[in-house]
């Protein structure tokens, strides 16, 4: 008995009951599939995350109100961030390793043009400092300049979604838009950032920081500074210098009590890393069971198999078949089995892993593939040696008179 | 007839013979002539323990001694022996056994001088492939398989090349005369076809014996003919068989009859010489004169 021999028997055993052969396949088929797919989902979506992080720019540091992490701050009395904080910020002999400092306040407005109304997500009043900071480039038009933001001049630059859903195909460039209420001249059009997350960084209105304080929200605390540091390098200085301006800004003493929050791209992407990671784990988790499931599936099958076959058994037994030749022809079909779903589940999974889903594009892990079919390979062999060894372990007589 | 069997089926062919095998070193003829095929020496079945114990095999205890005489049989080579007795008589039970499919609780079995109690399941195995050819009541042909691919499976077995084995199943199926039927599935044949792959399957190999648990019982007259015909004529060329059967009309065919009642054999009668033809063979119009309705179409 060759292995090639091995092999066509199993085939032939297999297809003698094609229904039951192709839903055990199903089964592994499944299994091997989901691995791939929820992997490759659980990475696109941290891919997706890093992407967008990473177009912020990794020089640029984001301060905002409100403690640490988790709670801890013991700050008696949260002061709010102001314009003055930037100010300070900006003094390039007490943080010098900061570039450019670029206040923020974000509202949330309807803009109008021309009959057309779109609901954008976040409407920014800043300094123009804040485009190189957020790593944002003008497609169309330019910036606003320091004049407009003295002046408080009623001028916007809008993201290159907010500008597809109010003006369609035509330039907005010159062209005048109402948010909410206030009339708004365009005079540039950001390039598109990609639509990564859940929002949509490309629905967005960028007017000078005064004239949206003016128009919504008060000229009050500002939602938060974004800060560029000189380098990439010089993030970690940078961090801490304006933890010492901000601390005398807000007359903080003890530096466990701040009541403002420092945070990098840096640790942001650690942040997004590891909950990426428990969300990966997770999909694994549940496609490792579908797995499971499969292989327990082979087993069944196979004990059915088995048990409907014991008096060809006895006969092969009978005729002279040695133990290892029955025990490698169930094995063999139960490899067979677990090889063709896994190898169907490898393709499933690649075809699957090519639509978007839930608004991820998915991308795949090649090892997850390789690991997967291999998986599912050893699950065939490791579920099916059990009923082959009880299949090999028949006594003929036994064998050959079970009806 | 016999040199032409042996030409086609040979021990020649048999194939995969190694040094040191057990099966096969013992096997060919000793300088003292050749070995009985079967020789059984107080072989006792029992089931159950205790007060429960099943004697299927062996005779009363001796009050005395307390020791069941078993059963002792002699099958020389060449020779046909029909093992008759009604149901329960234990005939299955010795088959099983002389067929390496169950062991005996106690006695000695040389079966072409092996002694097979010694042997492993292993060995077993190789012992059912070279030395019995089985032909079973219920025919046992493996489901959806060709009756090529069924003869060959025992030279599959026993690691014999795929031509050699495609060669040597052709021409077993071709002595049963089944030569245009090797294409067809058990359940495309008739049950005297499918008793008949069951012979060619049994002789592929050139075993030392064939061993036939009421290969008739299942078949009409005809077909009981022609598969007794075959055996016939595979005894006339030298294999020794050994038949179970309760039918008188089968053993007829034997040299010897043996009789089972209760595990024992109570009869032992001889009807031809070991060294000559079996009976339907050699004196054809006698034979058909005692039974007429037995052999109208028999012997092609």
């Amino acid at each position: 008995m060759n292995p090639f021999e091995t092999l066509r028997f199993a085939v032939g055993g297999l297809a003698a009951n094609k229904v039951r052969s192709g839903l055990t396949m199903l089964g592994v088929l499944i299994g091997v599939a989901a691995v791939i797919i929820l992997l490759a989902v659980g990475n696109g979506s941290s891919q997706a995350v890093k992407d967008s992080i990473e177009k912020l720019g990794t020089n640029a540091l984001t301060v905002s109100s409100g403690g640490g992490f988790g709670g801890q701050s013991t700050a008696t009395s949260t002061k709010p961030l102001t314009v003055d904080d930037a100010r300070a910020l900006a003094d390039p002999a007490s943080a010098p390793d900061v570039e450019s400092v670029a206040p923020e306040v974000t509202t949330s407005q309807t803009a109008l043009y021309d009959g057309t109304s779109h609901s954008v997500n976040q409407v920014v009043g800043t300094y123009p400092a804040y485009f190189k900071a957020s790593n944002s480039k003008v497609a169309k038009g330019d910036y606003f300049s320091a004049d407009d933001v003295l002046n408080s001049r009623k001028v916007a630059v809008i993201g290159s979604t907010t500008a597809t859903d109010l003006f369609g195909t035509a330039s907005p460039v010159g062209r005048k838009i109402v948010v909410g209420g206030t009339p708004f001249t365009v005079v540039g059009v950001l390039e598109t950032k990609g639509g990564t997350g859940f929002q949509d960084p490309d629905d967005t209105v960028i007017a000078p920081l005064p004239t949206v304080q003016n128009a919504f929200t008060g000229f009050g605390p500002i939602s938060q500074i974004l800060v560029e540091a000189k380098s990439a390098d010089a993030t970690t200085p940078a961090q801490n210098e304006i933890t010492t301006v901000l601390m005398s800004q807000h007359g903080i003493k003890d530096s466990s009590a701040l009541d403002f929050r420092v945070s990098s791209q840096a640790s942001l992407l650690t942040t997004q890393a590891s909950t990426n990671k428990t969300f990966t784990v997770l999909l694994g988790a549940v496609a490792a069971i579908s797995l499971l499931v499969g292989g327990i599936g082979i087993t069944n099958i196979m004990l059915v198999t088995v048990t409907e076959r014991t008096r060809e058994i006895g006969i092969r037994k009978a005729i002279g078949a040695p133990k290892g030749v029955i025990l490698g022809q169930f094995l063999a079909e139960s490899t067979l089995l677990s090889l063709v779903g896994g190898g169907l589940g490898v393709v499933g999974g690649l075809v699957g892993s090519r639509f978007t889903i839930v608004g991820i594009t998915p991308v795949v892990i090649p090892q997850s593939v390789v690991w997967a079919f291999v998986i599912a390979v050893a699950i065939g062999l490791f579920f099916g040696s059990y009923p082959a060894n009880r299949a090999a372990s028949l006594r003929p007589i036994e064998a050959l008179r079970h009806e | 007839m016999k040199q032409l069997l042996r030409g086609r089926l040979g021990r020649d062919g048999t194939g995969g013979h190694r040094v040191g095998d057990p099966v096969t070193a013992a096997a060919e003829e000793s300088p003292w002539g050749p070995s009985p095929v079967i020789e059984v020496r107080s072989l006792l079945k029992t089931y159950g323990h205790g007060d429960a114990t099943v004697r299927a095999l062996g005779g009363e205890v001796d009050p005395v001694t307390g020791v069941s005489p078993g059963v002792d049989l002699v099958v020389e080579q060449g020779d046909m022996v029909a093992v008759m007795g009604s149901s329960g008589s234990g005939k299955s039970t010795l088959m099983n056994i002389l067929g390496c499919l169950d062991v005996p609780t106690s006695g000695r079995y040389l079966l072409d001088g092996i002694d097979v109690g010694g042997l492993d399941e292993h060995q077993l195995s190789l012992v059912r492939n070279r030395k019995i050819g089985f032909v079973f009541q219920s025919f046992n042909l493996v489901p959806r398989t060709t009756a090529l691919a069924q003869v060959e499976l025992p030279l599959a077995y026993a690691g014999v090349k795929a031509a050699e084995r495609r060669r040597r199943a052709r021409a077993a199926l071709e002595l049963v005369g089944l030569g245009d039927r090797v294409d067809h599935r058990p359940n495309e044949l008739s049950g005297g076809q499918q008793q008949r792959v069951a012979v060619a399957r049994a002789l592929v190999t050139a075993p030392a014996m064939l061993l036939a648990d009421e290969p008739t019982g299942n078949l009409d007259s005809h077909s009981t003919e022609d598969v007794l015909a075959i055996i016939d004529r595979l005894n006339a060329s030298g294999r020794t068989v050994v038949l179970i059967t309760h039918e008188d009309e089968v053993a007829r065919h034997a040299k010897r009859v043996l009789r089972l009642v209760d595990g024992q054999v109570v009869a032992d009668v001889r009807q031809a010489p070991v060294d000559g033809p079996p009976p339907a063979l050699s004196d054809p119009a006698v034979f058909a004169a005692h039974a007429p309705h037995a052999l109208t179409s028999g012997g092609s």
